[in-house]
């Protein structure tokens, strides 16, 4: 111990015992991961703390700091509000009013029918279409859905995971038919169906044919699509599913070396592929973890590229991440209070070096936003970025012995996970045991179990509880008649278009997926002869066969 | 001694949302009663075929999909259809007070909780609302 660490001990020493005779708030000092924290932080908590081997300059290899050399000063980050519901003009019309009020980037969320392969006229579709996102069916729904937003001006962002091969197929033919080249596509598919077995359930096939899918879907895009994200490694459903900030971190870091791993034993180059790679991450409440866990994960990512896997080009070694504020943290009652949630939520996100931000409006805890809602949540974006000066100074929160420490905390807690995803066989056999799912489960009851007794406070739900409150905000409500308009707009569509040319791609497609040739082709063809989503998913089910969890809780 | 109460926790509809499902599984489990979950992505068949097979009280319907006002009905109906209407369903999800309103009145659900209920209510209210 130097001199000076020696006087800061003893300084510390001396203030602990005047302190010790103060009496603590009966609370338990923790983060909302259950993280006990100190109560305060010298820097004798960060006595292996190397600047330039930890943190380094923004833009620089960690990237502790930032993946951009001037961060927020260059370009402030993509407003992206995910929407959609009903149909494709419905949202069509709800893209063109956000792009209006000054959003940046669109981002679509899709139907329960289109997110698991059913066509809306599927028995299994009844009084689901439409209503959490937007119905799509075929080409033509697509066509509809980005009607007159031209494909070169705008990045889209598409939330699709077990289908995304024949959603992204059919951006592009749109594409196609507005007269923009695939080369000049922007945007990203989330395509990240590990964390569809570990937390959001959203599956259709067995793992290895949907890991295969992915491959596909990589090589594909670095020859005919190449500023594509390819896939969105994504901790957020991770979260929403209960896990804890740590947790987050871990499963999706260790999903990204699972797809690098598998474009790698597909024959690819990591560096082909991997600066496509994206990841989307969780704003939950609790500020500074959140920050630390964004830190965390740019230096790990980065160390792990270069050192474990080979990545010579720096692009790969970034970890560029999208953020949406958690939907688990918001609460029914008193559903005002969540604008308040999502604002700090934003702000931990910005503090963390965020690429693009999506901010929860007030009322989806109860329903679809409203315009009204999705206004209020923009607006908390704007405001961040252009009023509260956070945006001006590049990682402020470096150096600040507690963020410092908690960075390094999250990733020794994260290498923890990695060991012990490795001793267990890698993820695909983790997922097989069911390691996620149980250790996610874990942390639901016991954070479910910490409101009910009130160890922890939720405002408006077991504390300052509004007596006899009635909810008394706008819902925004979804026509059942636009169900039975999707129908028939797609049955009409099925008798006018060329069935002929529709069965020869779709046995094309079938050769393509017991085959090893790459599908994607393939399945550009199916889409371009009007093919339904559910048609193509059908041939592939048949082929691949459909995943079965086993239900525990 | 009264037996356990028996519940069947079901997931029907396509979401895949089981957070809240598996928390009050369990929840449920630890204050004492047998229950059964389904998984994901049931049928208004399957969780009907499910309750009947294992003999349970009381079903309770997790959805958040907003197809609850498709989903209970026709839950119903097939309980009614197999004469097993002594089945009592109950559910949560994130559904629109005057939705919980005509599910309620309907006799749709005998009760719904909302996100934000506490574990224990959903416990008490069972122990005190069904008879075994």
């Amino acid at each position: 111990m130097s001199e000076r660490q020696k006087e800061i001990k003893d300084g510390l020493d001396r203030w602990r015992e005047t302190r010790g005779r103060m009496a603590d708030r009966d609370c338990r000092f923790e983060t909302v991961s259950s993280l006990p924290v100190n109560d305060l932080y010298t820097p004798l908590d960060l006595t292996d703390f190397d600047y330039m081997r930890d943190l380094g300059f923004p833009g620089d290899y960690p990237y502790t700091r930032g993946v951009q050399g001037n961060m927020y000063r260059g370009r402030l980050w993509t407003m992206r509000q995910f929407a959609g519901f009903a149909t494709a003009s419905d949202s069509n019309r709800r893209y063109k009013y956000l792009l209006e009020k000054g959003q940046t980037g669109l981002s679509v969320a899709f139907d329960m029918p289109t997110i698991m392969g059913y066509d809306s006229d599927h028995p299994r579709a009844l009084g689901e279409v439409g209503r959490v996102g937007v119905a799509i069916d075929s080409l033509q729904d697509m066509e509809t859905l980005f009607d007159g937003i031209p494909l070169d001006q705008v990045s889209t962002s598409m939330t699709i995971n077990a289908p995304a091969s024949i959603i992204w197929c059919m951006y592009i033919a749109t594409g196609e038919k507005q007269g923009v080249p695939s080369e000049k596509l922007t945007g990203t598919i989330q395509n990240d169906i590990l964390k569809e077995y570990i937390a959001q359930k959203s599956w259709i096939f067995p793992p290895e044919p949907s890991m295969r899918l992915i491959t596909d879907i990589f090589a594909y895009a670095c020859r005919h699509v190449p500023k594509w994200n390819t896939v969105s490694i994504s901790g957020y459903h991770i979260r929403e599913a209960g896990s804890t900030a740590a947790q987050e971190l871990a499963f999706t870091l260790a999903d990204g070396f699972a797809y690098v791993e598998a474009g790698i034993a597909a024959g690819l180059d990591v560096d082909e592929f991997a600066p496509r790679l994206s990841f989307f991450f969780n704003a939950h409440i609790d500020f500074f973890e959140e920050i630390a866990k964004y830190r965390a994960a740019r230096r790990i990512w980065a160390r792990r590229m270069k050192e474990k896997y080979g990545a010579k080009n720096p692009k790969s070694w970034l970890l560029r991440f999208h953020t949406q504020t958690a939907g688990c943290s918001l609460t029914a009652q008193q559903p005002e209070n969540n604008i308040v949630r999502t604002a700090y939520e934003a702000m931990g996100a910005v503090l963390g070096g965020t690429q693009s931000l999506h901010t929860n409006s007030m009322d989806e805890v109860l329903a679809l936003p409203t315009e009204k809602a999705v206004q209020i949540a923009l607006r908390t974006q704007q405001i961040l970025a252009h009023e509260t000066g956070v945006a001006n100074v590049i990682d402020p929160l470096a150096g600040s012995y507690y963020v410092e420490a908690l960075t390094s905390k999250m990733e020794a807690e994260a290498e923890r996970y990695f060991e012990e995803i490795e001793k267990r066989g890698g993820v695909l056999a983790a997922i097989d045991q069911n390691f996620f799912q149980q250790e996610i489960a874990d942390a639901a009851y016991h954070y479910q179990r910490a409101i009910d007794s009130r160890q922890r406070i939720q405002v408006g739900v077991n504390e300052f509880v509004n007596p006899g409150e009635t909810v008394d905000i706008e819902i925004l409500k979804i026509d059942p008649q636009i169900e039975k308009d999707q129908v028939a707009r797609l049955q009409k569509l099925r008798r006018e278009r060329d069935n002929i040319r529709v069965r020869e791609t779709l046995d094309a497609l079938r050769r393509a997926c017991a085959g090893t040739e790459n599908a994607i082709p393939r399945i550009l063809d199916c889409v371009r002869a009007y093919a339904t989503e559910g048609e193509m998913i059908q041939v592939m089910r048949e082929v691949f066969g459909e995943y079965k969890e086993k239900p525990t809780f | 001694m009264s037996r356990k109460i028996r519940v069947l926790v079901a997931k029907p509809g396509l979401d895949g949302h089981d957070r809240g499902a598996r928390v009050i599984a369990r929840g449920l489990r630890d204050a004492g009663m047998e229950v059964i979950y389904t998984g994901l992505h049931q049928t208004p068949e399957q969780v009907v075929e499910a309750a009947i097979q294992e003999d349970v009280d009381v079903i309770g319907l997790s959805i958040l999909s907003g197809a609850h006002m498709t989903l209970f009905p026709r839950i119903c109906e097939l309980l009614k259809e197999n004469n097993a209407e002594d089945i009592m369903v109950v559910g949560g999800g994130t559904i629109p007070e005057d939705e919980i309103k005509a599910l309620k009145e309907g006799g749709w659900a005998k009760e719904l909780f909302t996100p934000g209920t506490p574990l224990e209510k959903i416990v008490e209210w069972i122990q005190e609302n069904v008879r075994v």
